[in-house]
């Protein structure tokens, strides 16, 4: 027979809608509107996972969001997900489940006996037991913990499914659709106010759905439809379902996961997502977020069949399931009794009601004894028996502090407890509300917010469903005139069925006949991460006394539960131990998210392609069809080297290289930051911002410039061509651009207003193609044989506006290279055209498309830095051996001051020199550390390291470029270079390699 | 995400904005006057404020401008932002009417 527990009629279940599924392997039967936990207890299934630490069998706990045990993975392959919790997985046809943390299986797990040991493994077990030896905890400790521990299993490959994001803006915010969220969505959208209301189940309703209750004379989910009849009919407002607020930031700003199809069980599509990220600024927020029920600490409080009462009234109400045969409801409070005459009205057997009161009144107490179910005051419950499911429990006289009297025994197969309930103030927290602990009311309420929000119903520790409704529609009225909304619906106060009951009587540990932490019962405080009360004593007698410690050290409150449970309880204990009063010992900080978000909602487009811009030259598809291959500088690609046939990198690099010293190369520049710079003060600016000095450059010509922090550092570098009387045109490098651009816009905001400059940037307006070597004047005739390119008509460090093929073109007679070089900007709509006319222009000289590689080797063997590479924010030009770009005469100018500090004129700052290994044939690495003796003894003081090295075919060496402590001092010196292991001998010499003369750059 | 008002483009989202740190210490006129203790004072020493906090912040990917802000390090609440040039106190920032 399957559903053995299925009641014959009720519920929000779709009977006529059966749905198979299956769970560890097996095959079971539920129905549309189940979660998979009210399936599973429907076919009795109770042990649904393993305990973290002792692997004791658990069972589910919950019906909720706060479950600690039935963490399931569901599905297999890449579509996997770990850590679910089993209360909340919507049931699907053909569902896949299985438990998590137990092997081979849920019903033989090896690790039990860890429990057998269970002295062994107190809290803070890892620090104590295992630090004796770094080596044991790297090859036996280490490996072991990490195969032991953890949960699920993240997927194999990729998560093919889509995701999304939505970015939202409301004037009010309701999270939660309990009554007290309702009534305040409602009042809200009544006055026009647009309005978003979220909740985390698959229906409005909240707590309603669980319960037998009347509103106004009606059936509590009849006033739930009207409710939300009428909020989807508004226009401005949005009801989110299965949408879980997770993060509570800055300024009103929440973030929300949605889960569009996982209750669907299909593939989604990129229209239909699986989930969806919603960021929603609202004006106003109203907390709605209910409370959870806490269940009682006392011995071997975790046996399969041990569920909070309220978990089992929702499953008979909400899922027509009875969670046992034979209950016993163990209790500090009558709103508990509840579960107890609904599972007996349902068909249940109630073996007992046992209270730690001793002289409960009311009318559920009444109740309880009408329906003849024996009540057990002023007694506690001492053990239980069971192991894959509770048996039946041990009761003895309590008298608010100790156990006495006689043992009675009762048998059950369902325990129900209920040690009151905690308002669910993670996201007041998380906005930095502060808490108040309530003596009377036994748990914490949101106190002062400093943001635009307000806590309302269960979340602010009223429990009873009229008070709910109540201050629901004041909150929401109250929102949207805060939002700036007039009056809305007049909604009439609620009237409901409730009994009225008592707040609980706080008992936060239940005693045993022995003292806590001897003898074999274990009390456990968090189900999900096996803390105990005793390891909660144990870390406040080794001093771990504040709660923050005390969660780290007993892992209290940690996991994918996040303690929500466990952390009163586990606070009540440890304020109990330290003799503290529970507001003395403070609660742990609450941080999002609120439940576990998916890595892909999160992500949602932003994967591949879309993970970060890219910026293509209009070169790029031509560069494409060569086969280049590119390298990422910034956001920019940049061919590095363009192979032929059968070559690798160093062989293309080497060619490249050639053709440029000995014939013509052309490079793709495009990417230099380029900024157009113009006003009257255009050059006392620049005069400013540069090392060297700027106004009397001739209009037409050219030159580099060197910009410094005011710290002195060198922050970037690039040629500067005077346009005009008051414009310039300013390069940086590639990655700096936006940075520099920036930076002379705060100056000239911010410290210069008075001065009258205007920068643009044009880096995306100009392409540039760098023509290079002794031939690349052959090439400039062809392209123009009318213009005089002669040194003596063009000479180096000007420019010239040249009329090309196609269109006008600014030409520049700059060198990066040391060859005779000729760099052409024309409008970037023009780039592709004129890179065709330059490549068929020097086809005759065989001009060879080069990459940043041979670049970057053509610039070392002249020794010209790259900012970034060969600087670090630490050397300025002193440092470099760039004193000569430095002006003597300028009264002022950025960097200039720091120039004189006295650590910037030590002797033995790292600066730039060039090395040649011992070896010509050895190319050091990158970042290969320098000392003087590798024999001395260890540490070995690093003197610096190498920032650039490459092969020069055109020397037949290598050549690296260091930055070295003392370094122009140490020329000729022999130091050492390691790195990974290996070292070589170096020579120090001066940082530059080829053409010491400059003779070449005329061609 | 911070929600801050741009003096010039009314409130927008935190991304748009960079912090520039600290707000109102201006560049010495005459940087060769300063002792290299004054110097470095400049260079490197930077209130560690608990509380109201006036700081830069440049709407870079928006108008491109540079401005101030008060803002609480403890709340990250913005009693208000204002222009360069600008330096005004706490109950004034808190009165000004909100840029729409």
């Amino acid at each position: 027979m399957t559903q053995p527990f299925r009641i014959k009629t009720g519920g929000r279940i779709h009977r006529d809608r059966p749905i198979g599924f299956s769970f560890n392997g097996k095959d079971y039967q539920g129905y549309e509107g189940d979660t998979l936990a009210s399936a599973l207890l429907a076919n009795g299934v109770h042990l649904v996972a393993r305990s973290f630490k002792y692997h004791r069998p658990r069972g589910i706990m919950t019906a909720g969001a706060e479950e600690p045990n039935a963490m399931v993975q569901l599905d297999t392959g890449n579509r996997t997900e770990p850590n679910l919790k089993a209360t909340q997985v919507e049931l699907f046809d053909g569902l896949t489940a299985t438990s998590v943390n137990c092997w081979p299986s849920i019903n033989f797990d090896v690790q039990a006996v860890n429990g057998m040991f269970h002295k062994l493994f107190p809290a803070g077990f890892y620090y104590k037991t295992m630090m004796s030896s770094p080596n044991l905890w790297h090859k036996f400790y280490e490996p072991m913990i990490r195969k032991a521990a953890g949960w699920g299993k993240a997927p194999p490959g990729p998560d093919p499914d889509f995701y999304d994001q939505m970015h939202v803006y409301c004037d009010v915010l309701v999270v939660g659709a309990g009554p007290a969220g309702l009534a305040a969505a409602r009042a809200a959208a009544s006055s026009g106010a647009r309005v978003i209301i979220a909740d985390e189940q698959s229906e409005f309703g909240g707590c309603l759905l669980s319960l037998k209750r009347q509103i106004n004379g009606k059936k509590a989910l009849t006033w739930v439809n009207e409710q939300v009849a009428a909020l989807k009919a508004e226009p401005e407002v949005t009801t989110l379902h299965r949408t879980t607020i997770f993060g509570y930031y800055d300024q009103n700003y929440l973030v929300a996961i949605e889960r569009r199809r996982d209750h669907l069980g299909l593939p989604s599509t990129p229209a239909k997502p699986k989930q969806r990220i919603w960021h929603i600024r609202a004006e106003q927020v109203v907390l709605a977020t209910g409370s959870h029920e806490r269940p009682l600490v006392f011995a071997d409080n975790d046996r399969p069949g041990t569920m909070l009462a309220e978990a089992v009234k929702s499953y008979v109400n909400r899922f027509g399931v009875l969670s046992g045969s034979r209950a016993v409801l163990f209790t500090n409070n009558d709103r508990a009794y509840e579960a107890a005459l609904d599972f007996h009205n349902a068909g249940g057997k109630v073996e007992a009601v046992v209270d730690i009161r001793p002289a409960p009144t009311g009318k559920l107490v009444d109740l309880i004894k009408e329906c003849g179910i024996p009540l057990q005051t002023g007694q506690a419950i001492v053990a239980t028996h069971g192991k894959k499911r509770v048996t039946g429990v041990d009761i003895m006289p309590f008298d608010g502090t100790n156990v006495t009297g006689a043992r009675t025994s009762i048998p059950c197969d369902l325990l129900m407890t209920s040690g009151g309930w905690s308002p669910v103030v993670h996201l007041h927290s998380q906005a930095q509300g502060k808490l108040r602990y309530v003596d009377e009311k036994a748990c914490f309420i949101p106190d002062h917010c400093p943001q635009d929000a307000v806590s309302v119903g269960g979340a602010n520790g009223d429990f009873s469903i009229a008070k709910c409704l109540t201050t629901g529609i004041e909150a929401g009225m109250q929102a949207a005139n805060l939002a700036g909304f007039g009056a809305g619906l007049d909604m009439s106060e609620a009237d409901t069925d409730e009994a009225t009951v008592d707040y609980p009587t706080p008992c936060w540990l239940v005693p045993g006949e022995k003292e806590i932490g001897h003898g074999s019962a274990k009390h456990f405080v968090d189900f999900q991460n096996d803390s105990t009360a005793a390891d909660i004593k144990l870390a406040s007698r080794e001093g771990f006394r504040s709660v923050e410690h005390m969660k780290r050290y007993t892992l209290t409150g940690f996991g994918t539960d996040q303690g929500k449970t466990g952390n009163i309880n586990g606070l009540a204990i440890l304020a109990q131990t330290n003799k503290k009063t529970i507001p003395e010992t403070g609660t742990t900080t609450f941080r999002p998210p609120y439940t576990s978000v998916t890595f892909g909602a999160l992500a949602g487009r932003e994967l591949g392609d879309f993970s970060d811009p890219v910026r293509r030259t209009p070169m790029h598809d031509w560069h494409c069809e060569q086969e280049a291959v590119f390298e990422d500088v910034g956001q920019w690609k940049r061919p590095r080297y363009f192979p032929k046939a059968g070559e690798d990198m160093l062989q293309a690099v080497n060619r490249e290289c050639l053709a440029v010293r000995n014939g013509v190369g052309v490079l793709d520049a495009t990417t230099l930051g380029k900024i157009d710079v113009r006003g009257k003060d255009a050059a006392e600016f620049l005069n400013r911002v540069y090392t060297n000095a700027w106004i009397n450059l001739p209009v037409g010509s050219c030159r580099y410039g060197l910009m410094c922090g005011e710290d002195g550092m060198v922050y970037d570098d690039g040629v500067t061509a005077r346009l005009g009387e008051h414009h310039f045109h300013m390069t940086t490098t590639t990655g700096g651009a936006a940075t520099v651009y920036e930076r002379l816009e705060d100056y000239l905001q911010t410290e210069w207003p008075d001065l009258d400059v205007w920068l643009t940037s044009v880096t995306e307006q100009w392409a540039t193609i760098s023509v290079a070597g002794p031939k690349a004047r052959l090439v400039m005739e062809k392209l123009n044989p009318h213009h005089d390119w002669s040194n003596d008509a063009f000479p180096f460090m000007t420019f010239q506006d040249v009329a090309l093929a196609s269109c006008q073109a600014r030409i520049f007679r700059i060198s990066f290279t040391g060859e005779l070089s000729f760099e052409i900007n024309v409008p970037s709509r023009y780039g592709r055209a004129v890179w065709d006319a330059v490549m068929a222009a020097g086809e005759a000289y065989g001009i060879t498309p080069y990459g940043t590689e041979t670049m970057h080797v053509l610039r070392a063997e002249k020794g010209f830095i790259i900012v970034g590479q060969d600087t670090d924010a630490t050397q300025t030009p002193l440092d470099l051996g760039m004193d000569w770009i430095v002006s003597k005469k300028k009264k002022d100018f950025v960097g200039k001051r720091s120039f004189s500090r006295l650590d910037t004129t030590k002797k033995d700052r790292k600066q730039l020199v060039g090395l040649l290994t011992e070896n010509p044939h050895d190319v050091l690495d990158e970042g290969a550390q320098i000392i003087a003796d590798e024999t001395a003894p260890k540490p070995i003081s690093m003197l610096g390291h190498v920032t650039s090295s490459y092969w020069s075919e055109a020397l037949g060496h290598s050549i690296a470029l260091a930055v070295v402590k003392g370094g122009p001092q140490r020329i000729g010196e022999n130091l050492t270079a390691w790195s990974l292991g290996k070292s070589h001998k170096v020579k120090v010499v001066a940082p530059i390699f080829y053409d010491k003369e400059s003779a070449r750059r005329d061609g | 995400m911070l929600k801050i008002t741009c003096p010039w483009c009314g409130p927008r989202i935190e991304i748009e904005f960079k912090c520039g740190g600290e707000a109102h210490i201006a560049r010495p006129e005459n940087p060769d006057a300063l002792s290299d203790e004054e110097w470095a004072d400049f260079l490197f020493m930077r209130a560690n404020t608990k509380g109201w906090h006036r700081e830069r912040w440049n709407h870079v990917h928006g108008c491109r401008q540079w401005f101030n802000a008060m803002r609480s390090t403890v709340t990250h609440e913005f009693a208000g932002t204002y222009k360069i040039g600008e330096k005004p106190s706490l109950e004034e920032l808190k009165n000004w009417e909100p840029i729409e």
